[in-house]
């Protein structure tokens, strides 16, 4: 067993974070750390400036523009990239949609498409769940007819991730209604543009607007915005769905928030001392160190399969869940240790250029209201139950 | 042994339950949180007329009822009801001082919904710790008062602020504590009144030579601060169970509703047993409850004790109903507009206020310590 990293991966390290440090923008990050909201233009620029290097498309090869990292690279700069404050990468065009296309698209489609997302002309959306199809996405409704060079489509999508900003959509229809439930789905490309759609604000439980509703009504897409075959939509939709876990563990988000939460309770008071040195908060936190070492040496393993050339198994339906409810831990925590100003709230101080006189530290004014926000990342992303369920039947044969 | 309610309390009940089912649905309740004040004057008075603060005070103050198990229903009803309305603010916290400082014509003045009343205890390093007050009280052409207050609830709107300061003793000595009576509109008084992230409102407030009027003897407050948060703690730990049992209610009521695979969630196995879980912690958060306000009128230890049983584990039970209510919801109880999102942010922010999980656990061990228990 080796548990350090090559001379090689040290060095990658090195040069991560020197380019880090060269390209974001230190008010961007001051932003990301404060908890503040990001626009589209932060993302966009951070983005771009990956993109500057081939640094922005992780899992793509390196004949379309990938950086041809090995999976340890990709944890090293990842890792990098959240302690140092970056934005995260929007996911849709680059890690869902782009592996799909690359495995199939058509080289018109991948002509046209890819290097739009590498420059950034495009943002995506993911059109996957509906009202009444959110586990069971098999079930969904939103209706494809083909007329000539064009489907006709209908229906409703919901939770859609930044569908504001997104001028085109990934979506999940039905075109054979009488066949199988998984063998009427077709994946269109729909421009967000096109007539007969709107998209309407869905206002989560912090008071954000970060997801919304998408409605459909006659919309035409052309026939060249099929991705596969024709009712072999749930193929591309499973195979990206294997992309979107992966990264949704989110190790080195708990990282750093476990890195704040130790700021936080040093500088936090309790009974004239600080919290950290209280044995009841001392336990909570040290238990939840226990947990994200374990979980890092966990990831790692997975990240070592994948190094061998293995496809991650149902061990990724694990990493899920243990990744998303120690990052809900690690945000429980941080609400907990401001005591009383983990309640006051002004959410214009989540502005940019905000510089009014904050309510007790300034970092609490974001906590609360994150760690409600938190409470999607077990329920997307296929639910810590679905993905119980998966590990049940695919990995115990029950 | 006798678990039922007293005729009177039924009734009390009763009213209160009417009152806000016909009067106090989600859209009266967000529309008075966005108020500047943060609540519904109109509804306050109409509560008040109702008698739903004199049911805090005992009748030889003016009020009808005040014991701990009248504290407990009123507040397991407007939790239910999720009510923004100031009763721990001036139903318990700022009132029970002049309660017990027999400022009669001031307790009829609040109990009637005219004055409304608010203590300024905590400060920005005290945390949840009751005895530790940096605020000065000197005597000399009067009392006046020097210090910061943190997070007062619904100190930006109170007619009449309890303010405890120090007349002697260390930082954290229960000795030499003080009340006062302080007019928000004196001059040395500055207030920045702020939302709360669960839909209330609080305040920061300076006092640089505020002028102040005590009750009772400075120097002897400690007693009676303790007494008034202990109170203010059962209403919480009440008012907790009240949105635990809406949390659990409206998540039953969604699992035979909702239906994914061709079947109802409640169909599942996997989410039965969850729910069932729910339904047990909640009924050992209730019962602890029940214990603290059978317990309130005991001696202190008894009191303070149990309370502190029952605010622990309301508590930790609260922030596990509200995160499962949400989870086996799905992505619907993320959203603004669905209820029952509000009721889990009030049960989660409960533990904000007059002291968290850990905080009461230990309380509980030093209190059980000083009553000589292992
Ligand atoms: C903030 C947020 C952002 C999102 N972004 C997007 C997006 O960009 N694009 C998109 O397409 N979707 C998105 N989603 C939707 C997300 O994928 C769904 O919420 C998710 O699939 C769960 O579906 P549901 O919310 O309808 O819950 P339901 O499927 O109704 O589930 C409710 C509860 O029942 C449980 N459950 C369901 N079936 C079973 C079973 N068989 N056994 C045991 N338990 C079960 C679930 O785990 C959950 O706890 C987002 C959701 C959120 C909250």
């Amino acid at each position: 067993m080796e548990l350090t990293y090559t001379p090689e991966e040290q060095e990658f390290r090195t040069e991560a974070r020197a380019f880090i440090a060269e390209n974001l923008p230190p008010a961007l990050a001051a932003k990301v750390k404060g908890g503040k909201r990001l626009s589209k233009a932060d993302y966009e620029l951070w983005h771009a400036r990956l993109q500057t290097r081939n640094w922005l498309a992780w899992h793509w090869p390196v004949e379309y523009g990938g950086p041809g990292w090995t999976p340890v690279q990709k944890h090293i700069f990842d890792e990098e990239m959240i302690a140092a404050g970056a934005p995260r990468i929007i996911p849709f065009g680059v890690n869902m949609l782009g592996p799909v296309l690359i495995r199939f698209g058509t080289p018109e489609q991948k002509a046209h498409w890819l290097p739009r997302i590498l420059s950034g002309e495009d943002w995506w959306c993911q059109g996957y769940s509906e009202p009444g199809s959110g586990s069971d996405l098999a079930s969904l409704r939103t209706r494809a007819v083909r007329h000539g060079g064009h489907y006709i489509v209908n229906g409703q999508k919901t939770w859609t991730t930044l569908g504001h900003h997104a001028n085109m959509m990934f979506c999940l229809v039905r075109t054979d209604p009488d066949a199988k439930p998984q063998e009427g789905i077709s994946f269109l490309l729909i421009d967000m543009t096109s007539p007969g759609i709107e998209v309407r604000p869905i206002v989560t439980l912090d008071g954000e607007h970060e997801v919304n509703e998408v409605f459909l009504t006659d919309v035409r897409v052309p026939v060249e915005n099929l991705v596969g075959e024709e009712n072999k939509g749930w193929t591309c939709a499973k195979y990206l769905l294997g992309f979107e876990r992966t990264g949704i563990a989110g190790v080195a988000f708990s990282k750093a928030a476990f890195s704040h939460l130790k700021r936080v309770a040093r500088e936090t008071r309790k009974d004239g001392r600080p919290l950290a040195d209280d044995p009841l908060f001392a336990a909570r936190m040290a238990r939840l160190e226990i947990d994200l070492m374990a979980m890092d040496i966990f990831n790692l393993r997975m990240i070592a399969a994948a190094a061998q050339g293995h496809a991650p198994g149902p061990e990724a339906s694990l990493l899920k869940i243990k990744g998303t409810e120690v990052r809900q831990e690690a945000s429980d925590l941080i609400r907990r240790a401001l005591g009383p100003y983990a309640m006051p709230f002004l959410p214009e101080a989540l502005d940019e250029g905000w510089n009014g006189e904050p309510v007790g530290p300034g970092y609490a004014n974001p906590a609360a209201s994150q760690y409600f926000n938190l409470r999607k990342s077990s329920i997307y992303g296929g639910s810590n139950e679905i993905q119980k369920n998966i590990y049940a039947k695919l990995a115990l044969g029950l | 042994m006798d678990f039922t309610l007293s005729e009177e309390r039924r009734m009390l009940a009763d009213t209160a339950a009417r009152f806000l089912a016909d009067r106090y649905d989600i859209a009266t309740r967000h529309r008075a949180a966005a108020a500047p004040e943060g609540f519904d004057r109109k509804l306050w008075a109409e509560m008040a007329d109702l008698g739903l603060i004199g049911a805090l005070v005992p009748p030889e103050a003016g009020g009808f009822g005040g014991a701990g198990e009248d504290v407990a229903l009123v507040f397991e009803h407007l939790g239910r009801a999720l009510v923004v309305e100031p009763f721990l603010a001036s139903g318990i916290l700022g009132l029970w001082p002049l309660v017990r400082a027999g400022e009669s014509d001031l307790v009829e003045a609040v109990i009637a919904g005219r004055t409304l009343v608010a203590l300024a205890h905590g400060e920005p390093e005290s945390r949840y710790a009751v005895h530790e007050v940096a605020t000065r009280a000197n005597e000399g052409d009067g009392w006046r008062l020097t210090g910061r207050k943190s997070v007062v609830i619904n100190g930006d709107s109170a007619d009449l602020l309890v303010v405890s300061a120090r007349v002697s003793g260390d930082l954290d000595a229960p000795e030499g504590l003080a009340l006062f009576l302080v007019d928000p509109a004196a001059p040395g008084v500055t207030r920045r009144g702020y939302g709360t992230v669960e839909g209330g409102r609080a305040a920061e407030i300076t006092l640089d030579s505020a002028p102040a009027r005590p009750l009772g003897e400075p120097g002897q407050a400690f007693a009676l601060i303790e007494e008034a948060i202990g109170r203010g703690t059962l209403a919480l730990a009440a008012e907790a169970v009240g949105l635990m049992e809406v949390c659990k209610d409206t998540t039953l009521d969604y699992l035979k509703t909702r239906k994914q695979f061709g079947k109802p969630l409640g169909a599942f196995q996997a989410l039965q047993h969850r729910m069932v879980e729910m339904v047990l912690e909640i009924e050992q958060a209730r019962s602890a409850v029940m214990l603290a306000a059978g317990t309130h009128q005991a001696d202190r230890l008894t009191r303070e004790r149990n309370v502190a049983a029952a605010k622990h584990l309301t508590g930790r039970v609260g922030r596990r109903v509200a995160e499962e209510a949400i989870q086996l919801h799905g992505g619907i109880a993320m959203t603004w507009e669905y209820p029952m999102s509000h009721y889990a942010k009030r049960l989660v922010m409960l533990d904000h206020l007059l002291g968290d999980t850990d905080h009461h656990l230990d309380r509980f061990i030093r209190l059980g310590r000083e009553g000589g228990a292992a």
